[in-house]
């Protein structure tokens, strides 16, 4: 028997991967969250930036309906407001440096067996196991 | 038609999120917690994501212009460098922390709370700060 949270995973997956398929064949574009987050105060009002706008109106509605219909939804994260701000700081930081996240590196650039891709996507699950196994086990403050 | 475009894969991608469980920090910590009690969800979902794009890389390989008539990304030079790596390292760090990476982060904002205000707030000023410091520094983009 097949636990239902990997279903969901899968067919959330698909829907993921087809919403990147769309970008891509339908506008040229890669679909990344990081980027497309930091192209928001860059070229304000040219087309692009509407594209992106539009993008991010998407990406926060349809899940906002959704959660509502649902009768709410939770990101059960940490109330720590240090490790709030410290994530925030290096996520941000982090993929701007890298140029890419979870979204452009690892289902973009991975589906494209992109060497870039593929490295950066390595590196950042690689890290996050071992802060993850440090921080959990050893110091235990996530 | 690029308006419908991207408000219709915004969407997608958000619905995607919230269905396959990425936008609960629990089930992504769960992933990186190899020591633990590690939850498989993340590499269903990345396997999900993974299939319907390579089949787009494919169809894209074969024509050279989206539907909106733009030109579709040419594959970029294989360049790994320590700035791919180490952004990728920082970003590691922090998304093992709250279990929170952009898109997810951009999805929960209507449900998750001041947490998730804060983490987002504390992202786009980590970006602004590396565009800073990008510029002043000169480093070719």
């Amino acid at each position: 028997m097949i636990p239902m949270d990997w279903i969901y995973g899968l067919l959330g997956g698909l829907m993921i991967g087809i919403a990147a398929a769309i970008y891509l064949l339908g506008d040229g574009r890669i679909m990344g969250a990081s980027g497309v987050i930091a192209g928001l105060w860059q070229s304000v009002g040219s087309t692009v930036w509407q594209g992106r706008a539009l993008f991010v109106v998407g990406l926060v509605g349809a899940p906002a309906i959704a959660a509502w219909a649902m009768g709410g939804a939770e990101t059960n994260a940490t109330t720590n407001p240090v490790l709030l701000v410290l994530a925030g700081l290096l996520v941000g930081y982090g993929t701007r440096l890298g140029n890419g996240c979870t979204s452009g590196h690892g289902v973009c650039g991975m589906s494209r067996l992109s060497p870039r891709g593929i490295a950066a996507t390595v590196t950042f699950v690689a890290v996050g196991v071992v802060v993850m196994a440090v921080g959990r086990h050893v110091l235990g403050v996530i | 038609m690029r308006a419908a475009i991207s408000l219709l894969s915004g969407a997608l991608f958000g619905l995607g999120l919230l269905v396959s469980g990425m936008t609960d920090t629990a089930k992504v910590q769960g992933f990186l917690d190899l020591f633990g009690a590690w939850d498989p969800t993340l590499a269903f979902v990345m396997g999900g994501a993974i299939l319907p794009m390579a089949v787009a890389w494919v169809v894209a390989g074969r024509r050279r212009l989206s539907l909106t008539g733009e030109p579709l990304p040419a594959r970029p030079a294989a360049i790994i460098n320590a700035r791919l790596l180490g952004g990728a390292a920082l970003f590691g760090a922090g998304w093992a922390l709250v279990g929170l990476c952009p898109g997810p982060a951009i999805a929960s904002l209507s449900f998750g709370g001041w947490p998730g205000l804060v983490f987002f707030a504390s992202m786009v000023l980590g970006m602004i700060g590396f565009q800073w410091r990008d510029a002043r520094k000169g480093v070719a983009a």
